[in-house]
């Protein structure tokens, strides 16, 4: 195939309506347990939409507006000296629900550091910042989805939900797709962490295979022998209807 | 027994971004910068073409408080009602090369008021064989407590003819809840559109299942 031919095939896939979100797989926005849920989730039915335009577009972003450390946790906030804690390549595939690759997408994720302390203004937890370490970064997949990114490992932390509420470690994530109805915050967290089945954001999750997925399982290798161990994240957006007498979206 | 269906994903599930979401997203509101380029609320240059324009709005609780910790993105089209994606295939209208047409925000700590300096977008085609939709600006919002991004729209109070024929403000059974998307004009420095977003309550924001 021809490189303009692939370039019309891959905006014809582009210009397909989504497959309705199975909301089954996601915790609903009342989840008791998580305090917080009770006065900001909406009580209302959603009203569905069919994709319009509106839906399938979303915004494009280019090599040229990241730097070259934003993927490397390790050392884009280095000052004098590199940060404390466990050293871990973190790495994965996006692909959409019909298994495809999605491209060139925008992955950000952010962390505490291996204290479970945050850089942000309104986290007061005792322990330690690291004068080192940030806690962000991002990357675009490649052509078949992949993406990694180097870290510390997070720690666990205190939040005040019940008296001893204890987050398990993770790394948030957000992760665009190519249409917007596609964009997604998620959350990882690794694999044989004893905190992970008594949280209640991972216990508002429905299915339990959907909250097991949300675990990052250690990918021995992918470590990098005598430096950093590494953990596998997966991430799946929504697919596309793939009806051949479809409804279209556009005319010609 | 039947033949099984061929193995689809599943899309990962959503989780809360959590209380320190300006960290990954938006980290010179954490307190810190890091990046070179940051993506902010300001989404146009001197060479975008249209009537520039402010949103703005807060996002309240049950308890009708502002959150004040609420990441907003808006996507949309621009001043010709083009989108600036590769599935837009609406060739007639005029592609703005200076404007992505996306931005975020988180709100104010105090205030928990959000704000984006963009320009007015133009009425965009609706699915075939349906009426065109009104201007309109996407929203997605994420915050603690929030355990799934919501989608919402703005539309503009003063299109009231384009709005009483958009196919998606139409499909909203009660009339009275249509309002709850509609930005009312204000003449500021800049003309704002003011849009208040309630979670809950008798004027619960519509949200979409896109």
């Amino acid at each position: 195939m021809s490189e303009p031919d692939r370039d019309v095939s891959q905006r014809e896939t582009l210009d397909r309506e989504f497959l309705q979100r199975d909301r089954g797989l996601h915790p609903p926005p009342l989840t008791p347990d998580y305090k917080t849920s009770v006065l900001r989730s909406p009580n209302r039915a959603l009203i569905s939409l069919q994709s319009s335009l509106s839906e399938v577009t979303g915004p494009v972003f280019g090599h040229a507006e990241l730097g070259p450390l934003d993927n490397d946790l390790i050392r884009n906030y280095a000052r004098d000296g590199e940060p404390i804690g466990e050293r871990i390549l973190v790495h994965g595939l996006v692909r959409d629900e019909n298994g495809r690759g999605v491209p060139q997408t925008l992955v950000e994720f952010w962390q505490a550091n291996a204290g479970g302390r945050y850089r942000h203004r309104n986290d007061r937890y005792l322990a330690p910042i690291d004068p080192n370490f940030g806690g962000c970064g991002r990357a675009l997949t490649d052509a078949q989805g992949y993406y990694y990114f180097r870290t510390i490992k997070p720690g666990p932390y205190p939040w005040r939900n019940f008296l001893n509420s204890w987050r398990p470690a993770h790394i948030h994530f957000s992760v665009f797709g190519s249409g917007f109805a596609q964009r997604l915050i998620t959350q990882m967290y690794f694999e044989g962490d004893p905190l992970i089945w008594r949280d209640p954001m991972v216990l508002g999750i429905p299915d339990r295979a959907a909250a097991e997925r949300l675990i990052a399982p250690l990918d021995l290798g992918a470590a990098l022998p005598l430096d950093m161990l590494a953990y596998r994240f997966d991430i799946v957006l929504r697919g596309r209807q793939q009806t051949l007498f479809e409804n279209k979206l556009q005319g010609n | 027994m039947v033949q099984p269906l061929p193995d689809r994903l599943r899309e990962t599930a959503s989780q809360t971004a959590g209380p320190y979401v300006h960290i990954g997203l938006i980290p010179h509101q954490a307190g810190f910068d890091i990046f070179e380029t940051t993506f902010s609320n300001v989404l146009v240059t001197p060479a975008t073409r249209g009537e520039r324009i402010r949103i703005e709005g807060r996002v309240l609780d049950g308890a009708d408080e502002p959150v004040r910790d609420v990441l907003v993105e808006i996507w949309q089209a621009n001043a010709a009602g083009r989108y600036n994606h590769p599935a837009d295939r609406q060739q007639a209208k005029p592609l703005d090369e200076s404007f992505r047409g996306w931005g975020r925000t988180g709100s104010d700590f105090e205030t928990g008021i959000w704000q984006f300096e963009t320009i007015k977008p133009g009425p965009v085609d609706g699915r075939k064989g349906h009426r065109p939709m009104a201007p309109h600006i996407n929203l997605w919002i994420a915050a603690r407590g929030i355990n799934i991004g919501l989608q919402t729209r703005l539309y503009f109070a003063d299109e009231a003819e384009a709005n009483a024929a958009d196919p998606v403000l139409n499909l909203i059974e009660q009339r009275s809840r249509r309002e709850t998307l509609l930005a009312r004009r204000e003449e500021r420095d800049v003309p704002t559109y003011v849009l208040d977003i309630r979670l809950q309550g008798p004027q619960e924001t519509v949200f979409f299942d896109v």
